[in-house]
């Protein structure tokens, strides 16, 4: 009993104090407090309480209610293209390549360079006219593409663009996954006669469990989230066909339906929650099953 | 085995192609587009420019009165500022944090990790800022960036502790120091490595922030880098030369970051991922 007297002394419960007042007070504060001005008409100065009216809303407009489709879509995707296609990269770049160090350096970089810059340059190479990926299409035989501006096609358009800046994450956490397994079993393996196929889906793919989960996660919660590349590209048209939840939260912000667009924020957290954690458990428990 | 060799070879030669297509040739795109005229760079092709126009890079640091370097200046002591208070509240709450297992503490920082996950609530946030009369300064915007990034650099700091022995702790503790001049002096100085890669990762990410200066820091002499770069997109829409000057103009210093720490940066996402 002493003993635990004198190490909570030392490790004083001030030491946290800092950081959980900011957090507090910036963060959890306002968010609790959002479970109240969903509820109201508000402008900042005077909130009047008006019941489920704004949620009411939020899932009767189409224009509102379709941005929780899009979010969805737009996470699901963004993440099993990275989860697929980083691994691929992964497994190609620990093979014993040469030119290791210049495609990983490649791949990372745009992970560093800002959203709104990766937005606006790749809203230009999509330029519906003259556009590189359109002059590339042409060249091929292909009739030229509006990106951007095709109600059907500019959600995917933003998908392949995210996919191109946020790879650069998954790749990195795959690769150490796949240095951390214990060479011995690949060499076991080829003396019983697999090939490398095999030895890839029954070695390579349950042992990097761990970070492909970290990266399903990521991958998902940030897609969830995402607002600026979006913004940069689209700003949610052509009408709605990209709007997402963080974006109609700012578009209700600027039209000055506050108490809507907070609404909006309380949705998105309670979606956000329902897909993060027991996604989280879910994949904790074929961990452990696994190993 | 010599097949073998010469498959190896010919994946090499296609996986570097494909790299310097897919994550190059954007890059070059910026760049080249940037010293066009402002016709040329209209047409958006990845020609060479017939002449360098290197003016373009004094046009958009000139423009609108100087407006970039103002934004430069915000961005820059925004990041400053914000990274400063992570690393000082981060490495001390991560410390504790990762020492006790008491329940209050287990609770505390489930609490603290939630903010991995959920998102913000904007608009409450700022009738907070208001209401504290912060709203659009720096002050304000600092702490919703420290407070939005505490869980990440806490769960690198915990997870960093947990490879320092105890032992040095004690025997200062009984050599007579003060539970704080025990963290200063004994556990500080061995977290540098760690303290390198969050002053890395947080720098990155609130430097090219959008969203929250977006929201929390509106008006022309608040402006960030970001931001003017995403009001250009308007003002610009017809001198593709001149936004490619101002994307250059904020990549390089994320590029000189980069070559200069790569191997911490890589080092620092796996770490913050893979113990999340």
């Amino acid at each position: 009993m002493k003993a635990k007297r004198n190490h909570n002394k030392l490790y004083s419960f001030w030491f946290i104090v800092p950081s959980l007042v900011i957090f507090c007070v910036f963060f959890l504060f306002p968010i609790l407090s959002s479970l109240y001005y969903s509820m109201t008409v508000w402008d900042f100065n005077t909130a009047t309480f008006c019941g489920l009216d704004n949620y009411k809303m939020f899932f009767s407009e189409n224009s509102l209610s379709s941005s929780i489709v899009h979010t969805l879509i737009y996470a699901f995707l963004t993440s099993a293209l990275k989860v697929v296609i980083a691994f691929f990269i992964a497994v190609f770049l620990c093979s014993g390549i040469r030119a290791k160090g210049f495609i990983r350096s490649a791949v990372f970089f745009p992970n560093l360079v800002s959203t709104m810059a990766v937005g606006l340059t790749f809203s230009a190479l999509m330029h519906p006219t003259k556009g590189l990926f359109n002059i590339v299409l042409q060249a091929i035989g292909f009739s030229p593409v509006n990106f951007l501006g095709d109600m059907n096609l500019a959600l995917y358009s933003v998908i392949a663009t995210d996919v191109w800046k946020g790879l650069s994450v998954s790749v990195v956490i795959y690769i150490a996954g796949v240095q951390s397994i214990d060479r011995t079993y690949y060499e076991a393996a080829s003396i019983d006669g697999a090939n490398g196929w095999q030895k890839l889906k029954n070695i390579t793919l349950p042992l990097i469990a761990p970070s492909q989960n970290s990266i399903i996660i990521l991958s998902l919660i940030g897609g969830l989230r995402s607002f600026d590349l979006i913004w940069a590209m689209t700003g949610g048209g052509p009408g709605f066909a990209t709007d997402v939840m963080a974006s109609v939260i700012y578009k209700e912000y600027a039209y000055g339906f506050y108490g809507l667009s907070t609404a909006g924020n309380v949705i998105m957290l309670v979606l956000i929650s329902c897909i993060a954690f027991p996604l989280q458990h879910f994949l904790m428990k074929r961990e452990e099953a696994i190993q | 085995m010599k097949k073998h060799r010469k498959l190896l070879l010919i994946g090499e030669i296609v996986g570097v192609a494909l790299t310097v297509i897919i994550f190059i040739i954007p890059f070059y795109f910026m760049f080249v587009n940037s010293l066009k005229s402002q016709q040329e760079a209209n047409l958006l092709t990845i020609a060479w420019p017939t002449e360098l126009h290197l003016e373009n890079y004094l046009e958009v640091f000139s423009y609108s009165n100087y407006q970039l370097l103002t934004a430069f200046k915000n961005s820059l002591l925004l990041t400053v500022f914000t990274v400063i208070g992570l690393i000082v509240t981060g490495a001390m709450a991560g410390y504790v944090i990762q020492r006790r297992s008491d329940r209050v503490m287990k609770i505390v920082s489930s609490i603290i990790m939630l903010g991995l996950m959920i998102p913000a609530a904007i608009l409450p946030t700022i009738n907070l800022l208001q209401k504290l009369h912060i709203y659009r300064t720096m002050f304000g915007m600092v702490m919703v960036e420290i407070a939005l990034q505490t869980p990440f650099t806490i769960m690198l700091f915990r997870g960093y502790m947990a490879s320092i022995p105890t032992e040095l702790e004690e025997a200062a503790r009984i050599d007579g120091c003060s539970p704080f001049q025990v963290f200063l002096q004994i556990i500080n100085p061995l977290l540098k490595p760690i303290r390198a890669t969050v002053i890395i990762l947080t720098a990155v990410t609130t430097f090219n922030d959008f969203t929250n200066p977006l929201y929390f820091l509106p008006g022309a002499e608040n402006t960030t880098v970001q931001l003017t770069l995403y009001n250009y997109k308007g003002q610009f829409a017809s001198s593709y030369n001149l936004l490619f000057a101002n994307i250059i103009l904020i990549t390089i210093p994320m590029l000189i970051l980069f070559i200069l720490f790569n191997k911490k940066i890589v080092a620092g996402m796996v770490a913050g991922s893979v113990k999340g």
